[in-house]
């Protein structure tokens, strides 16, 4: 017990130092890296860049950080960049944050873009982005799947979601106009109970 | 350039409808980029979120061809393409990075207020659903025969019972379509 109260106490010291240590320009610097290596999804990549490699924080405030960033409207990976980037060195460092990890996949794909808008209609990559477009739609029902295993609490919950896709993709009602009404009614229908001491607790 | 105003509104807009991630503004994105603005087409618009799937870091920066080609089909111009690419990233980006940057600072207090489950537990389901109603627009375009639907399972079954990094599944699928596709 004592042994890994004083390995938390290093870990503490050592996040202390790393984050007194940090620069706007490492923070940059790091998540630029991590923007051009993060093939497949950002976050391993923002774990090891930041717990592993930097110590700028450890592996609970790292998962306090993410479920703020899943919880708030914009992308994880950019949500990151500003929560991390803020606790570290302001709002300097949450600049300094969102610019490096969304340089260099934005430069990689302005000029893909430019390519395609040239060269789009050649056949050959016709048939590929044909292919490419099939394998993203798959990649994609697979992490709704894995959301929905992971953040559904109650049978109802499947209710709310063909709800939320009836809304969307057949009655037309708007995105921002479902999400308010299926918001709502589904935050009422979770409303903080009591006895639900442990939803408290989390 | 008369573009850009254009281009701040609807990516500012869309930013603040990406709740669970980027393809929950899928369905609004593809009208107004598609059916509204014009600035490309359905399949255009999908083939560029899938090569985007290719790319490191952030999900959606495929936005930036969208403002690239924007500015580029009305002006002519390259350069001024750039420009709209920077404008569209700025305004996609920036009112969730706000947003974040003060949420981030009150969570302190936002965690001990009892309706803060409430409100994560009630739209957890709201964005699976956004996300898949999203997915289901993409999927409309994406596959269209048993050829696209036949890749689209195999890359669903892989994900779902191994553990395998997706971008190599989309350039898997790249060969499967150049095979696939090319006359024999």
């Amino acid at each position: 017990m004592s042994e890994t109260a004083t390995n938390s106490a290093d870990e503490k010291a050592l996040v202390a130092a790393a984050r007194a240590k940090a620069t706007a320009f490492d923070i940059f610097w790091q998540f630029l890296i991590i923007g051009a290596t993060s093939f497949g999804g950002v976050v391993p990549y923002l774990r090891e860049g930041l717990v592993t490699k930097n110590h700028w924080v450890d592996d609970k405030e790292f998962v306090e950080l993410l479920s703020i960033s899943q919880s708030l409207p914009g992308l994880n990976a950019t949500n990151m960049a500003i929560l991390l980037g803020d606790r570290l060195k302001g709002w300097m460092g949450a600049l300094a944050g969102i610019a490096g990890i969304c340089l260099p996949g934005g430069l990689l794909l302005l000029c893909v873009g430019m390519f395609y808008r040239i060269h789009g209609d050649h056949a050959l990559i016709t048939y590929a982005l044909k292919g490419v477009a099939a394998a993203a739609a798959g990649l994609l029902l697979a992490t709704v799947i894995q959301l929905g295993k992971k953040s559904l609490s109650h049978r109802f919950d499947l209710a709310f979601v063909l709800v939320t896709v009836l809304a969307v993709n057949r009655l037309h009602l708007g995105v921002p106009k479902t999400l308010v009404v299926v918001g709502l009614v589904a935050t009422f229908f979770h409303y903080p109970r009591k006895s639900e001491k442990e939803s408290v607790k989390q | 350039m008369n573009q850009i105003p254009i281009l701040l509104r609807v990516f500012a807009y869309l930013s603040l409808l990406t709740v669970g991630g980027g393809m929950a503004a899928f369905p609004e994105m593809e009208h107004l980029t598609v059916q509204v603005h014009n600035w490309m087409t359905s399949s255009q618009l999908v083939h560029m979120y899938s090569l985007g799937q290719l790319a490191p870091g952030p999900n959606m920066m495929m936005i930036v061809s969208i403002g690239d080609w924007a500015v580029w089909g009305v002006s002519g111009s390259m350069a001024l393409g750039i420009l709209g690419g920077l404008v569209v990233i700025i305004a996609f980006f920036g009112p969730t990075a706000l947003l974040a940057l003060v949420v981030g600072r009150g969570w302190n207090k936002l965690e001990k207020w009892p309706w803060r489950a409430s409100i994560q537990q009630g739209l957890a389901p709201v964005s699976v659903g956004l996300l898949l109603a999203g997915t289901l627009s993409m999927a409309r375009t994406a596959v269209t025969g048993w050829t696209t639907g036949g890749i689209a399972l195999a890359v669903l079954l892989t994900m779902l019972w191994r553990k395998v990094n997706p971008a190599l599944l989309v350039a898997g699928g790249a060969i499967a379509g150049l095979i696939a596709f090319m006359p024999k």
